[in-house]
């Protein structure tokens, strides 16, 4: 088998992190090669690079028999490599012939040949045995994902890719579309196109793949012949990384219930039931698409609840809109900090208030000192690195920017902490500064539901975690019972 | 980039120096226009010209100020100007039908604010870009005009209201003077209120003023309502101003009102925007329109003046600040 592909000791550093580190890889002819390994172990570093999008600090890539220092997204695709990504981009308003060949469309005098690619499109689907399944004429935004995923392919095909990526494709399909979608790879096999296949399920990675590798910490650590080993193996593979040292807090006291929910329900949430006492740090811990976020905005009241009760302090409340859950105590962290967290284009001192205007305001007008001095208190106590309280906050680092969210929700006196992937995107330095943070506020008594998919922090600093898989919590484990690869397993 | 945290109060904030940097921009569009018009024309720099150019950029200046608010949060408000002329209309008809005028104010104020109102909740409920909803109430109100006049001017106002209209204050007309009044209260409500507060994080980011716990509702309702009523006012003022009701007179100010903002520093996209700039950009217009009159220039180069002079403006405020291409919202 001819070798397409060959990437040989890859690094990536960002500023304060390395990415990825001496990564070699390979990929043959007709190959289905996957990639595995937990939420920040590098498999997207290293799919921005060969898709040119990032460039590598060092190293070297060959593709078909051709080495090249740098990529870029224009070169990429004329030799052939494409992504097909989790979120499709596709112009929805289009149809699916429009979309397949959109940008090479065949035409004469600049008038489209809709006849010849109608064929084409035709010629290509019964080349994927996938004739019939769709209609040419549908509007994508009409599609299911996994039809519209099924035209991002196709749309890759005709540009003649060699070599397609699957990142986390079946993340939002049926099983049967997922059988769908498996047959059509082994076609694409067949036609000799090489596949790297992107999956947090590895049971799926064991009934699509030839070959299976391992990231962790940014490093290859492991490389097998799919039918030559078992999901236990690989599990072992992708934990054990470094944890933090020293973060748990043996001194909290844990008091009465702060919150409870019982019987969860709606859309991505299945059934949920729990509570947080105070002065308890409890973790979340769920692969990407398990729920975890939609349940933290259900609880909020950003998204709908279809059943389900809620007690705060022992209380029954209705959480029908944040206003009223911010009236509860409660807060919500957003994993995105910047599209949900923050005003970006405004001052320090105006996000940090946002949540507590009205504490701060007689008849209508701010309390101008107040509303200073609670941003210098807790720009002081949680250490906000900024040059002034009415600096932009987009100027700020990605801690920082965490740490004014933080500020935030203890300017407006909240006692139950909802957060989402805090230290999601921030350097190790931040990081603990967060975890002495969340410490703190457990220490004084709040709650804290720490919703991560990086384990290691989970395990550092929580008293138990609940386990979440397909909207269902699946397990509660206490401090005494963690271990890193009982828990993968559970949310695998 | 990061300082340490003791001498944090000491720095200037920064987005109000660099409100300062555009209008002081604005400012000096002004200055130079004036020393130009006052050498090109003697009569420029008289009291009555003078005082003819302040009550000539009241009206645009107040519709202007209902406008900001609507365009900090990322919206707009297209109906401002026929909201206005409706106005004019309605209250000529309720003075005329014998109505007292402190009566015919209250009532079409409340009719000016409903019509906001109406926007809010289009805008709000049912989820209409602000663009198209006020877009057809502008076009609703300017029907409603012509249909309630029938299509003609309506005079026979008491005198007392032109005196009121063509009078002065301390030397100022006293249409000037509600104008300082309108902006001296935008400028209070979003430096000083949270409700202006919330004006400008819903302009940043209105997913994170919803999970800050951000009444996004009232505050939307709030914005549109409170442009209703800024119309309302600046349709008394037309009513004072030219004495009759003409069913046409808001017809350039829909625009004229969105183009002093924007002259005065507010960004369409939200999160910009101060009430001082408006009554700068007002006066910018105003001083154009006053210009080529003085200088005999054919009232159609004044349309291409005024367009050009509102792109070079807000072309060289953004030249200042680096702004990249960034006018295409990504999905």
């Amino acid at each position: 088998m001819e070798e397409v592909l060959k990437v040989e000791n890859l690094s990536k550093e960002f500023p304060g992190v390395k990415a990825l580190e001496n990564v070699s890889f390979n990929l043959y002819e007709g190959e289905v090669h996957a990639l595995v390994g937990e939420n920040g172990a590098g498999k997207s570093t290293l799919i921005k690079i060969l898709t040119g999008a990032l460039s590598a600090t060092k190293g070297k890539i060959t593709l078909f028999g051709k080495s090249y220092e740098k990529l870029d997204p224009i070169l990429t695709q004329q030799i052939g490599i494409t992504a097909v990504y989790q979120e499709m981009v596709l112009a929805n308003y289009l149809n699916v012939v429009d979309n397949v060949f959109l940008g090479i469309e065949p035409s004469k005098f600049g008038f489209d040949k809709k006849g010849e690619k109608i064929k084409k499109l035709r010629e290509l689907m019964k080349s994927l045995n996938y004739d019939g399944v769709i209609d040419p004429k549908t509007e994508v935004r009409n599609l299911s994902a996994a039809q519209q995923g099924m035209v991002a392919i196709m749309r890759a095909l005709v540009r003649n890719a060699r070599i397609l990526i699957f990142d986390e494709p079946t993340a939002s399909l049926s099983d049967r579309e997922v059988k769908i979608l498996f047959s059509v790879i082994k076609n694409l096999q067949k036609h000799g196109i090489s596949i790297i296949y992107i999956s947090h399920r590895l049971e799926e990675v064991f009934d699509i793949s030839d070959r299976i590798s391992v990231l962790k910490d940014g490093k290859l650590v492991g490389e097998k012949i799919t039918s030559e080993t078992n999901s236990n193996d690989l599990i072992k593979m992708m934990v054990g990384r470094e944890v933090e040292v020293n973060v748990y807090d043996k001194d909290r006291k844990v008091g009465e219930e702060l919150f409870r929910c019982e019987n969860l329900t709606n859309e991505k949430v299945k059934n949920v039931s729990f509570s947080l006492k105070s002065g308890e740090i409890v973790g979340l811990y769920g692969l990407i698409g398990s729920g975890r976020t939609e349940l933290a905005r259900a609880i909020f009241g950003a998204d709908k609840l279809f059943t389900g009760k809620l007690f705060i302090n022992g209380r029954e409340v209705k959480l029908k809109s944040p206003v009223i859950s911010k009236k509860n105590n409660l807060s919500y962290l957003p994993e995105d900090r910047r599209r949900q967290g923050l005003a970006l284009q405004l001052g320090v001192k105006l996000n940090v208030n946002l949540a507590s205007y009205n504490k701060r305001s007689n008849f209508g007008f701010v309390d101008l000192k107040k509303e200073r001095f609670v941003t210098l208190d807790l720009v002081k106590a949680l250490e906000i690195k900024t040059p002034s309280i009415s600096q932009k906050v987009s100027n700020l680092s990605g801690g920082t920017q965490q740490k004014v969210v933080v500020a935030k929700w203890l300017a407006a006196k909240s006692r139950i902490f909802i957060m989402d992937e805090p230290t999601v995107g921030i350097d190790v330095g931040a990081k603990n500064e967060i975890y002495k943070i969340i410490n703190r506020l457990a220490k004084e008594g709040s709650s804290v539901l720490f919703i991560s998919s990086y384990m290691p922090e989970l395990i550092a600093i929580c008293d138990r975690i609940f386990v979440m898989k397909d909207g269902k919590f699946v397990a509660e484990v206490k401090r005494k019972d963690f271990s890193e690869e009982n828990i993968l397993k559970m949310a695998i | 980039m990061p300082k340490s945290v003791s001498n944090i109060e000491s720095k200037r904030p920064s987005r109000l120096s660099l409100l300062m940097n555009t209008q002081a921009l604005v400012l000096v569009v002004i200055v130079v226009l004036w020393i130009y018009l006052a050498i090109a024309s003697p009569y420029f720099f008289t009291l009555h010209n003078i005082r003819g150019l302040f009550s000539q950029d009241a009206i645009v200046g107040v519709l202007g100020v209902g406008e900001l608010f609507t365009i900090i949060t990322g919206g707009i408000d297209l109906s401002v100007g026929t909201v206005a002329a409706l106005v004019n209309i309605i209250f000529t008809l309720t003075v005329l039908g014998n109505v007292s005028i402190p009566l015919a104010i209250v009532i079409s104020l409340a009719i000016a604010v409903g019509i906001g109102l109406v926007n809010g909740i289009l805008i709000y409920e049912i989820n209409i870009p602000p663009f198209i909803a006020t877009l057809g109430t502008m076009t609703v109100a300017d029907g409603a005009a012509l249909l309630l006049s029938g299509g003609t001017n309506i005079s026979g106002l008491p005198i007392s209201i032109s005196t009121f209209g063509t009078g002065n204050f301390l030397g100022l007309p006293n249409l000037f003077w509600i104008l300082i009044v309108s902006i001296v209260v935008g400028e209070v409500i979003l430096r000083y209120t949270t409700f202006g507060r919330y004006v400008y994080a819903m302009g940043s980011n209105v997913e994170a003023a919803k999970l800050s716990g951000v009444n996004t509702r009232r505050t939307i309702y709030l914005v549109y309502t409170l442009s209703g009523l800024f119309a309302g006012i600046g349709g008394i003022m037309i009513t004072a101003r030219l004495w009759m009701g003409i069913p046409t007179s808001g017809l350039n100010l829909n625009l004229d009102a969105i183009a002093a903002a924007a002259i005065g520093g507010a960004s369409l996209f939200g999160a910009q925007g101060s009430s001082i700039g408006v009554l700068l950009g007002s006066i910018v217009m105003a001083t154009i329109l006053n210009g080529t009159v003085l200088l005999n220039i054919n009232t159609f180069w004044q349309e291409v003046i005024t367009g050009l002079l509102i792109v070079a403006t807000v072309a060289l405020d953004q030249l200042r600040s680096k702004s990249k291409y960034t006018f295409v919202r990504k999905f």
